[in-house]
């Protein structure tokens, strides 16, 4: 009987789990299924579940068109902002925890800079750029990044830096580091799943980015969400590449979650919410 | 290799006064262990002088330059951390040549040097694991083979056994002043532990709220404590203290029950103020003898057998007395015993200062 229980439990565990995958993953599978498919499938009623074959032409047709470029702007803007945000955010970081820069209150002021509806701060920020002549380059969506980036950063690498055991750092000091080769050498390799799941988090935040691309873009440095939503039209909506951009865009995604699923699982478990 | 000296160091952290103008000299190849309550400021002192705390005031001197206002790796000083403070991504191996390859050493020379190390601190079947995968006695060696590869001028240790089991913690005592022997540098060493103190140092500093209370060699710290705090700090069982009248020009004695003890014949007969004083006996100065003149008696409250010995405790009046007598003195609780006193080894204090009466 209790074997039996038992047994049953398991089973509606597993159901329901596959129940909540099936959910999240469905969207993901449909994207996938209309990449493939022919214009007459995609609009086929009943719908078609399964295209009939593997069929590359819409991705062949964004490549041939230069718009499969909009992944390649993403993918700079993205990359170069996260790499600027974790560097200058782990450094601030570290100078808001073991110097106790700004007392206790800067923390909770750069962290609250984040809270602000970006639609607020949009359009100034766009005459600011327009005043520095950095609209529609990579450099203002950058910098753009970096800037919106950098609370989150300093906040999480914050809470990380606050788990190291002060004596670490001060075996380093007594043993001939200075203070860069300490951030290096101790607090780095100490904080690197926080630091691998922060840099994952910033990513997307810039990858997924809509508003702030759509403003300060024009026609060189516009980003894929820009660009697929611009599929969108009030006629008619280019369904097909709809699909297959997207997918472009949400494979890397996948790709960098799952292979940083274990930094991301322990990093977020590890005393982000300190405050 | 440089002495250090210590000059009229203050510390304070905010309002608190943690250090308060202390001074000490410690000629080089000395071991000196800092002692005193939790809280008396020997972390702070200690960590003042590795470069880890600003001091406010004052100056620190090794050899001859002011290391006060040096960064800490300007110091070449090795110091030994309470939790052992091992790199958790790094070898054992790595663990041991961190400050090494801190100050650009080659690779020969660092293998010469862990490898010494390994060896003098039985370590070396370790290298190549985890600080995770091993004991604590084991993490202890290796913390301490971390320092001792630097070849720094002065060794400083923060309470490094107290985090290991007493058994553990004994051996490494008798580890920790044979590799003294061995290096034949200065070490200044902090514990809360009267016993890591007494067995461990040339000299002790015993501290109280960031002052010096005595400073000396263990013997004479134990047997000329300068106040009731020494007396009763060093020692276990801890000095039993009662409140005595001193009477006849200074030759007799009433203990707080009204038993009279003679003070004839002592170093002290004669030289001591009547009067009422504090006085202190150790408890293996109370041994029983089958005679009853000028003895105490002692009605046995509790017995404890340690084996070797046996603590029986008594009260005269109400004063709590631990006499230290021999496993088979006693057999049981409600005995009568007289014990002889060995007056000359006891002390007397002053009850309202707690200075020491010297005579
Ligand atoms: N970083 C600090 N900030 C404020 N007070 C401190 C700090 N470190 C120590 N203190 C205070 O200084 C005194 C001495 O501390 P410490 O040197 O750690 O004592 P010990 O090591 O002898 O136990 C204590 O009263 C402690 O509360
Ligand atoms: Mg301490």
């Amino acid at each position: 009987m209790k074997q039996w229980d038992q047994g049953a439990r398991l089973w509606a565990r597993v159901f329901c789990a596959m129940i909540v995958t099936l959910f999240f993953v469905f969207p993901i599978y449909w994207l996938g299924a209309i990449s493939f498919k022919t214009a007459e499938e995609i609009f086929a009623y009943p719908p078609v579940w399964i295209p009939a074959n593997f069929n590359f032409h819409n991705y062949f047709v964004l490549f041939r068109d230069g718009e499969a470029w909009s992944i390649w702007n993403s993918f700079v803007t993205a990359s170069i902002s996260t790499l600027f945000a974790m560097f200058f955010g782990t450094i601030a970081a570290y100078s808001l925890v073991r110097y106790k820069t700004g007392g206790n209150h800067l923390g909770i002021w750069i962290i609250s800079q984040r809270m602000i509806p970006p639609i607020c701060v949009v359009f100034p920020v766009f005459l600011l750029f327009v005043a520095w002549d950095i609209v529609d380059t990579y450099t203002g969506l950058i910098v753009l990044y970096t800037a919106f980036n950098l609370p989150y950063v300093i906040w999480m690498m914050r809470g990380y830096i606050q788990e190291i055991p002060l004596e670490l750092e001060q075996s380093a000091l007594v043993d001939g580091l200075t203070r860069w080769a300490v951030l290096w050498k101790v607090v780095m390799p100490m904080a690197k799943s926080g630091l691998f799941a922060t840099a994952v988090f910033t990513f997307i935040f810039a990858w997924n980015d809509f508003l702030f691309a759509l403003i300060l873009s024009r026609s060189d440095v516009v980003t894929f969400p820009v660009k697929v939503t611009g599929y969108f039209g009030a006629q008619s909506s280019l369904w097909s590449k709809v699909g297959a951009l997207s997918m472009l865009g949400v494979l890397p995604m996948i790709f960098v979650v799952g292979t940083m699923q274990r930094f991301i699982v322990r990093g977020i478990s590890m005393g982000a919410v300190k405050g | 290799m440089p002495n250090l000296k210590i000059d009229n160091v203050n510390k304070f952290y905010g309002d608190v006064h943690a250090v308060k103008d202390l001074s000490i000299d410690v000629p080089a190849g000395e071991f000196v262990v800092l002692v005193g309550p939790s809280g008396c400021g020997k972390s702070t002192l200690l960590r003042s002088i590795a470069g880890l705390e600003e001091i406010s005031d004052g100056d620190i001197v090794l050899g001859d330059r002011s290391i006060a206002n040096l960064a800490p790796r300007d110091r070449n000083i090795a110091m030994v951390f309470q939790s052992y403070a091992l790199y958790p991504y790094l070898s054992v191996y790595e663990n041991i040549a961190f400050g090494l390859r801190a100050r650009k050493a080659s690779d020969d020379e660092i293998k010469k040097q862990v490898d010494w190390a390994s060896e003098l601190l039985d370590i070396g079947d370790y290298l190549k694991r985890f600080p995770r995968e091993l004991s604590g006695g084991q993490r202890q060696r290796v913390a301490i083979g971390r320092a001792i590869v630097r070849n720094a001028d002065l060794f400083l240790f923060d309470e490094p056994l107290s985090n290991l089991d007493a058994k553990l913690r004994d051996g490494m005592r008798e580890e920790i002043k044979r590799l003294h022997t061995k290096l034949g540098k200065t070490f200044v060493y902090v514990t809360h532990d009267q016993i890591e103190a007494m067995t461990l140092a040339d000299r002790i500093v015993l501290l109280r709220d960031g002052v010096i209370e005595q400073i000396g060699a263990p013997l004479d710290l134990f047997e000329r404590p300068k106040n009731i705090f020494v007396a009763g700090f060093l020692g276990s069982p801890p000095m039993n203290f009662m409140d005595v009248d001193v009477t006849e020009h200074g030759t007799s004695m009433a203990l707080p029950d009204g038993q009279i003890l003679s003070l004839a014949g002592t170093k002290i007969s004669g030289k001591i103020k009547d009067g009422a004083y504090t006085w202190g006996v150790r408890s293996e100065h109370l041994s029983k003898i089958t005679e009853t003149k000028n003895t105490v008696r002692a009605v046995i409250d509790v017995l404890q057998p340690t084996g070797s010995r046996t603590y029986g405790t008594f009260f005269l009046g109400d004063c709590h007395v631990v006499s230290e007598l021999e496993a088979h003195d006693v057999s049981k609780e409600g005995e009568i015993l007289h014990l002889a006193v060995a007056i000359d080894r006891t002390s007397f204090f002053d009850p309202e200062t707690g200075s020491a009466i010297n005579s």
